[in-house]
């Protein structure tokens, strides 16, 4: 006996000590500045889906019918860290780039996702994924006659195209290794530093070797950006782009060209923004339903069951607890639908409760003592938990191997809550059950573990108390 | 037991809300939702007064992106949707729509993406039903006297249909009046049901077959009453207190879940009432006809 309540007030403590950090991290959390990097406790948030956080989720197709069917990987897997170099240079916290394969449900159509909480202007998210800056390095164009085209603007200035001026070259971006941020030691301007591969090099060599003394032209996306003149042959592989560039422009330009152009052409298939003022009405509304369902749950315990009600709020509690915690530390990504689901899961959570009372009443009123009831009828009662539960299960990962973004939301968030409220019906409420060390039967004591208009006073053995005494050996034989 | 003795009064009730359910099918129909059709879906709300319906739709159509449906949303906001929209056209539409909207959500599902979804969801769908199917015939792999157990597994299957085909009975009236259209979570709510549903009939079940394997009652039409007697109040109390939390959801909760938890509540009641009051009298009946 004094092992269980050791037991029982360790599970108690630990529950609280729960409570303890769900409550302690989510303040950490709310009081950090928007731009500090959470640490400690601060760093385990509440995930929120794009629905409640507010956010853009675009799916993309990605083109893969030019690469030959063992290269499809490797290309996707390259465009998702292409795409996800472009989301991250421009400080979107946490953005989640996803490939999903092509496979039966979405007819073999290889794509990409992209989730972006935060932002919701969608022009400038489609931007900025969807920039592909061409880098290439032109040579003066040999034939004297090439039209040169000119445009006035309104104030009188004259601007040359020079993209007739100039060839193409055979040396692209597709030979840079690395771009790199430079500043000029005398002039301080900054520059950016092009460093190629070895086939990059040795194109480089070439070009500077037959053009010493013309000029050769860096385009950016068919634009010159730097036309430097060639005063020597260039040997290792690397050269500079100074444009007058202020420091924005040209740290900018090195990410650009680091994050490079993508392996394989992408179109948008499908995209959805939900504005913050949405998201948060919803994340309260979910937040407020679950707190009145619980409470509303916690009154109609304590009215119908009495002390096991008390004990089965107390586990409920525990249960919300752990279930918070897990969210936080996995992290379980949290929409609407899965606090429906979670709603839900307290709900079945409560169930289990319900079945072992239930069965502890029958018990008591066959006569058995109070303390053998209570064995006896969560023994009973484990089966018909287990087996009221094995289908949603079921139903869970089935929903989670198939199903959406949404649908996994909802069917992740259920299945750990149906198998923790499993455990905590079993392992949680036994163990307070037992330590209230009830030895005597009398009126108070069927009172308390009575239920709504009847008490748990013993009854004469008749037809309800079949199945009690006799399947005692059926369930042992089962074994 | 009450329930048995006027069987054929609730088997009827039964019969006739299932009819009641396919009949309002039929007649309002489900309409598919933009996520499994495609299309677009935008909600704006103004900051100040909204201009009239037939201005928004005027000022939409000169931009000529085909069929548009505008409704009132809210105190100051509509809905716009449209067959699926490319970026610029969503862009230009807020253009047209002026400084003072602003733009609450905006969906857009390329018909590939909700080919996709429904391929999933069937997929889905069968291998829930096919799973529950096998769990029924395993929970049922003892029992064959006096009832074979495939009869069991038969009228659970019945009880699972009558538990689905009901709320989303529900579902098509309230949607015609509400403009509801069926989403991924209509059938997130439709698998959802059929796992809670079926193992509340599996609980009426398994007593019957405890008593039976104890010989409670030489009759079995005695037996199964006498297991209902045992089982109503757990299985009454487990689903108000499911049913509750679920009210809350629909009273509280998010407008996204309302739909949902309104099918799951409705899934939860006749769960409740055709595991007592269709399946085990169905199952009595079974058992008459085959002694005749």
């Amino acid at each position: 006996m004094f092992k269980t309540r050791i037991k029982a007030l360790i599970i108690l403590l630990l529950g609280i000590g729960i409570g303890f950090f769900v409550y302690k991290s989510e303040v950490a959390h709310m009081s950090l500045a928007p731009e500090e990097a959470p640490k400690g406790l601060a760093s385990f948030p509440f995930k929120l889906g794009l629905d409640l956080s507010g956010g853009t989720h675009l799916v993309y197709k990605a083109d893969v019918s030019q690469v030959f069917g063992s290269e499809v990987n490797d290309s996707m897997s390259s465009l998702r860290d292409v795409i996800e170099r472009r989301v991250n240079m421009f400080g979107v916290a946490e953005p989640s780039v996803q490939v999903q394969d092509g496979g039966f449900s979405n007819a073999g159509e290889q794509r990409l996702i992209v989730d972006l909480p935060g932002v919701t202007d969608i022009s400038q998210a489609v931007e900025m994924i969807g920039q592909t800056p061409t880098l290439d390095f032109r040579t003066e164009n040999p034939d004297p006659d090439a039209p040169q085209e000119a445009v006035v603007d309104e104030n009188g200035v004259v601007e040359v195209n020079l993209n007739s001026q100039y060839v193409l070259t055979e040396l692209t971006g597709r030979y840079l290794d690395k771009a790199i941020l430079e500043f000029d030691s005398t002039t301080g301007e900054a520059i950016v530093g092009l460093r190629f591969d070895a086939e990059g090099a040795k194109l480089f060599e070439k070009i500077t070797t037959e053009n010493v003394g013309k000029s050769v032209a860096i385009f950016l996306d068919g634009q010159p950006i730097s036309i430097p003149t060639v005063n020597e042959p260039i040997t290792g592989g690397e050269a500079q782009i100074s444009g007058n560039f202020k420091p924005e422009e040209a740290k900018l330009l090195v990410g650009r060209l680091n994050s490079g152009a993508l392996p394989v052409p992408i179109s948008l298939i499908s995209t959805q923004t939900i504005g913050p003022s949405l998201g948060m009405e919803a994340t309260t509304a979910g937040v407020k339903a679950a707190i009145i369902g619980f409470l509303a749950i916690a009154l109609f315990l304590l009215l119908w069951y009495r002390l096991p009600g008390l004990i089965a709020v107390i586990a409920l509690s525990i249960y919300v607890m752990i279930m918070l915690a897990i969210f936080k530390l996995l992290p379980v990504t949290l929409t609407a639908a899965g606090i429906a689901g979670f709603i839900l899961s307290i709900g079945i959570a409560v169930d289990a409760n319900v079945l072992i009372f239930e069965r502890i009443k029958e018990e008591l009123r066959s006569g058995d003592k109070i303390e053998d009831s209570i064995r006896l009828g969560f023994k009973r009662a484990w089966l018909s938990v287990r087996d009221s539960n094995i289908s949603s299960i079921i139903t869970a990962i089935i929903l989670f191997w198939f199903g959406t973004t949404l649908i996994q939301g909802f069917a992740l968030v259920f299945l750990i809550g149906v198998i923790i409220s499993m455990i905590s019906a079993i392992a949680i409420t036994r163990l307070f059950l037992y330590i209230l060390n009830i030895k005597r039967t009398n009126k108070l004591t069927s009172f308390l573990f009575g239920s709504g208009l009847s008490s748990a006073k013993a009854v004469p053995v008749n037809a309800v108390s079949i199945g009690n005494k006799a399947d005692l050996s059926v369930q042992a034989g089962k074994k | 037991m009450f329930i048995i003795k006027n069987r054929k009064i609730f088997v009827t009730i039964s019969a006739i809300l299932v009819s009641l359910s396919i009949a309002s099918l039929f007649v309002f129909g489900l309409k598919l939702g933009i996520d499994f059709k495609g299309g677009s879906f935008l909600e704006i709300e103004y900051t100040t007064e909204r201009p009239a319906q037939d201005v928004v739709e005027e000022s939409i159509k000169v931009l000529e992106i085909g069929e548009i449906i505008v409704q009132p949303m809210g105190e100051t906001g509509y809905s716009i949707k449209s067959r699926d929209i490319s970026e610029e056209e969503r862009a230009s539409v807020m253009t047209v729509l002026g400084e003072d909207a602003i733009e609450k959500s905006f969906t857009s599902i390329g018909p590939s993406v909700g080919a996709e979804l429904v391929r999933k969801s069937i997929i889905s769908f069968i291998l829930v039903v096919l799973g529950i199917i096998f769990w029924i015939a395993f929970s049922f792999r003892k029992v064959s006297k006096p009832v074979s157990s495939w009869k069991y597994g038969f009228i659970a299957v019945m009880a699972l249909i009558h538990d689905v085909i009901i709320p989303i009975g529900i579902f098509t009236v309230v949607s015609y009046y509400h403009g509801f259209e069926v989403d991924t979570l209509f059938v997130v709510a439709i698998l959802t049901i059929l796992a809670l549903s079926v193992s509340d009939t599996i609980v009426v079940f398994d007593r019957i077959r405890e008593n039976i394997r104890i010989k409670s009652s030489k009759d079995f039409t005695e037996t199964v009453g006498q297991s209902i007697k045992q089982v109503y109040t757990r299985s009454i109390a487990t689903s108000s207190t499911t049913l509750i939390i679920l009210i809350a959801l629909i009273i509280f909760g998010p407008t996204s879940t309302k739909m949902f938890a309104i099918m799951l509540a409705a899934g939860m009641f006749f769960g409740t009432y055709s595991s007592l009051f269709l399946a085990s009298p169905l199952l009595v009946m079974f058992k008459n006809t085959q002694k005749n």
